[in-house]
């Protein structure tokens, strides 16, 4: 059999929108312990205008580098007028990787909008994290757009990473 | 091992879809980089019923039966290999009888009808069965082009067995005459994939004196999702 088509989610994805998604330590996951953070970011298009209208979704481990073991590692958040999301969560544990590798922290992101034709999906890694160095799936990326896959800790605990969909600095996107 | 194949070359719209004028600034110019699945992709969120309740009923809101044709859709999640993905959970939206999303950004002309709100969300069961009962939503100009009309179409975002299964679609109606000239339908260049977009009429899911069905099957990507030692 043939997967099914992706289709966009065209601007009114809203109408299933639940804002309480973004805050990952709601519900069973308040009990854990681990480092809070932010993880920010604007999302823009070709031209650098804001996209308003988008849906981003996240998919980490919790700071067991272990995935739905105790922490609900999926988040949503509609973007804002000014194309900005924000997650609230605990910053992710090594995850393994091929073979025996160890995988950098890192958290999942895809997102979709009107004008995608499919989500796109990419990794937020944190800077200067020194696993990043080893990382394997950093390592497919050309050194010089990496930068677009590490957020950037702009204020305590808040990590910022922007997306930019089109362009000068485009963000890697990963085909999963 | 969990395998999520990438889709058939043609069998998927392709990012840059010129014809649907929001493509041009949104699609990456850089092809996206392949990478070896990792946990982190053949992993995937569990979306325990407690947390996320099911709701499969969207023909009354409010204890008021909405205004349109009242009809019941299902089918069935697989994967390629036909195998049923079970405990997929579908997030399903839509505009209602008039083209209206009750959604503040639209603006169309057209009636909002308090009694419906037009969203619903399911889980597939161990045969991969799921089922809704809806109204029949409305066509809507949408402004790419001249009497530029959607197809009366049906949102879906799926939730599968690993993060690479994540997927949204639409899903459309048989014998719709905006369908060859939608650029969102039309974008997907192999007419098979298309043709598997639209809803098959299905009396077997039809009501006697209530409802009509229709049948709309998903294929997620992946090969042998379901362990051989889970089958009965």
């Amino acid at each position: 059999m043939t997967t099914t088509a992706s289709q966009t989610a065209g601007p009114y994805w809203h109408i299933i929108d639940h804002p309480e998604w973004a805050d990952l330590r709601r519900g069973e996951n308040a009990a854990m312990a681990g480092t809070s953070i932010t993880l920010t970011g604007q999302i823009t298009d070709g031209d650098g205008t804001p996209c308003g209208d988008a849906m981003v979704e996240i998919w980490q481990a919790g700071p067991d580098g272990a995935y739905e073991a105790g922490f609900h590692g999926f988040g949503r958040c509609a973007s804002d007028d000014q194309g900005r999301f924000r997650f609230t969560t605990l910053k992710p544990g090594p995850v393994p990787g091929p073979g025996n590798s160890l995988q950098a922290p890192h958290i999942t992101l895809a997102v979709f909008a009107r004008g995608l034709m499919n989500h796109v999906t990419t990794r937020a890694y944190f800077a200067a994290e020194p696993l990043n160095e080893a990382d394997p799936i950093l390592a497919l990326v050309p050194e010089a757009r990496r930068p677009t896959m590490l957020a950037r800790e702009t204020a305590p605990g808040v990590w910022t990473l922007d997306i930019r969909l089109q362009g000068a600095d485009e963000t890697v996107f990963l085909d999963i | 091992m969990t395998e999520f194949p990438r889709p058939a070359p043609g069998t998927w719209p392709p990012m840059n879809s010129p014809a649907y004028g929001s493509t041009r600034k949104r699609h990456a110019l850089h092809p996206p980089i392949a990478i070896p699945h990792t946990l982190s992709e053949t992993s995937a969120p569990r979306f325990t019923p407690s947390a996320y309740p099911a709701y499969a009923d969207m023909s009354v809101h409010e204890g008021q039966a909405a205004m349109g044709e009242r009809i019941i859709v299902g089918g069935r999640v697989l994967d390629e290999d036909g195998r049923p993905v079970r405990g997929a959970m579908l997030e399903i939206w839509q505009a209602n009888a008039a083209g209206r999303y009750h959604h503040m950004r639209d603006q169309h002309d057209a009636p909002l009808d308090p009694h419906f709100a037009g969203s619903a969300r399911v889980f597939s069961d161990d045969e991969g069965h799921w089922q809704i009962t809806t109204i029949k939503p409305g066509a809507y100009p949408w402004g790419n082009h001249a009497k530029a009309w959607r197809p009366v179409h049906i949102h879906f975002g799926l939730h599968g067995q690993g993060f690479a299964q994540r997927m949204i679609t639409q899903m459309y109606f048989p014998g719709d005459p905006l369908l060859p000239l939608d650029p969102v339908f039309m974008a997907t260049p192999d007419a098979a994939a298309r043709e598997r977009l639209i809803a098959k009429f299905d009396l077997d899911y039809a009501v006697e004196n209530w409802a009509l069905g229709y049948r709309f099957d998903i294929v997620l990507r992946g090969r042998n999702a379901t362990p051989m030692e889970d089958h009965k």
